[in-house]
């Protein structure tokens, strides 16, 4: 082993000096790592052990609070007894139980869908999607503030990559209109933006995408799925637009509670991409006691409206109780389960984290790059399983850590 | 007055607003270092540029233009 102290040595971690650098003056003040923390013990979908202090989880995709489902934990404990731990082994080749058939059926029910594919995670299923669906000479076609696993897509493939300005449907026309009308495109949405918790106007999306040729529309729905729509299909079933998304990519680690990723489309070849789509291919599939847990909950989430409700209930509580303590909030109305209070700057961000943290509650922490226009965020997701009461308790908290740091008067 | 410095008048007429620093604008300009943009601010700008010219530069594209000077040429590519 070389000696690894030496830092001033130029080598190939030399690039990430002004990170460590940053961090270094930061945790230097005294605040705990807002990128280090541990939970000690997971009590129910809202409530964890921190350092031996019981906290109130408000930082989890944990929408619909499915992770500690009796009938869920029970699926999956079966086919751990039944099945075994793991499948080693890809989907193509020895890595397609009983259980990921059953999975994908579940998914194909809840969606109305011919078809679905599961990946091993969200991440993997927009990598392998859209990288292999756009290939050489076409394009995708995607937002500005996209997910990081929808530009690895981009960036795994061969298209051309053409970006418009967030949730700007002129902007998005404008580009489709610039591009040759015979090249094949796949334009990218997202039916919420995880980072203000903002929705996509899809009904006029979809519509200035319809004015141009040769165009097919892929929705991801990671934090839309289980939330919105009648059959809690996502943003996109909301809005009406059903019949005009070719493809939904969705993740099983938000409101299904536990890991793995998919894509369910109507597309009469849809079936060959299990073939040509490198992601899911060279990779090993989820263990059967995922795909089980995930089923379960599937099936349960198609009958959870009252959950929905219960939800909705607690996004718009909370999201009028900070903007009347003066917090400026991420979207001027409450549009999703994630409500992101915008600060100043770092010092602020992690002041307030960290306060919220003493008093016994959890938030995400988002920085640039994740964030948009350079913004330090307070992310808030919420969960249908947070109570009345425990709703008060979060608003009570962030009056008291912003008073106490200054964000609010 | 050639194309292509009407080109590279309008684009630093673009630049303008992004160059917070009053860096003198030449060919050899680059945009990470001497204008030290991020990548938040070379998104924003590329949409003003596509927008004030009519075009698309894909971010494959954007790949390859490190300068003002290459942004131009390709630019006037792109306007051919």
């Amino acid at each position: 082993m070389t000696d690894a102290t030496a830092t001033e040595t130029r080598d190939l971690f030399s690039k990430f000096d002004p990170l460590i650098n940053e961090r270094e003056a930061l945790l230097a003040t005294g605040v705990r790592d807002p990128y280090a923390i541990v939970m000690d013990q997971v009590l129910s979908p809202t409530r964890a052990i921190i350092k031996g202090k019981e906290t109130i989880l408000l930082g989890t995709y944990n929408y619909m609070g499915m992770t500690f489902d009796p009938e869920v934990v029970e699926a999956g404990k079966k086919a751990l007894d039944e099945f075994g731990a793991g499948t080693t082994g890809s989907r193509v080749l020895n890595g397609t139980y009983q259980g990921h058939k059953e999975v994908e059926d579940a998914l194909k029910e809840f969606y109305g869908t011919s078809g679905a594919m599961v990946f091993s995670t969200g991440y993997q299923a927009n990598l392998g999607i859209i990288s292999t669906l756009a290939g050489k000479g076409d394009y995708v076609v995607l937002d500005a503030d996209s997910h990081a696993s929808i530009y690895d897509g981009c960036g795994l493939g061969n298209a051309e990559i053409v970006r418009f300005r967030h949730n700007s449907v002129e902007d998005l026309d404008k580009r489709l209109g610039r591009l040759p009308a015979d090249a094949l495109k796949l334009v990218v949405l997202e039916g919420v933006y995880s980072m203000l918790g903002d929705v996509a106007p899809l009904p006029e999306m979809v519509a200035a995408i319809r004015k141009h040729p040769n165009c097919m529309i892929l929705c991801d729905e990671a934090h839309g799925m289980g939330f919105f729509g009648p059959n809690g299909r996502g943003a996109y079933e909301e809005q009406g637009v059903e019949g005009e998304i070719d493809f939904v990519v969705g993740t099983f680690s938000k409101s299904v509670g536990t890991v793995g990723g998919f894509c369910v489309s109507n597309h009469p070849k849809f079936e060959i991409l299990r073939l040509v789509c490198r992601p899911y291919v060279f990779t090993a599939s989820l263990p059967p006691s995922v795909v089980a847990t995930a089923a379960t909950s599937i099936r349960k989430l198609m009958h959870a409206g009252e959950k929905r409700a219960h939800l909705w209930k607690n996004s718009q509580r909370l999201h009028k109780g900070l903007s009347d303590l003066g917090f400026k909030l991420g979207s001027a109305t409450p549009q999703s389960a994630i409500i992101a209070v915008i600060l100043t700057d770092q010092m602020q961000a992690v002041a307030m984290w960290q306060t919220l943290l003493e008093l016994g509650l959890y938030v995400n922490m988002a920085r640039p790059p994740a964030t948009p226009a350079g913004t330090f965020l307070l992310r808030c997701s919420l969960c249908a399983e947070h109570s009345d009461d425990q709703v008060t308790q979060i608003i009570g908290m962030f009056e008291a850590a912003g008073k106490a740091t200054g964000a609010i008067t | 007055m050639t194309d292509r410095s009407a080109i590279f008048d309008s684009v630093a007429t673009q630049i303008e607003p992004f160059n917070k620093k009053g860096v003198d604008l030449t060919e050899a300009t680059t945009f990470a270092g001497d204008l030290e943009w991020d990548s938040l601010t070379v998104m924003d700008f590329v949409a003003a540029i596509e927008d004030e010219f009519d075009i698309i530069i894909t971010m494959n594209m954007q790949a390859e233009i490190e300068t003002v000077g290459h942004l131009v040429d390709a630019v006037a590519k792109l306007k051919g």
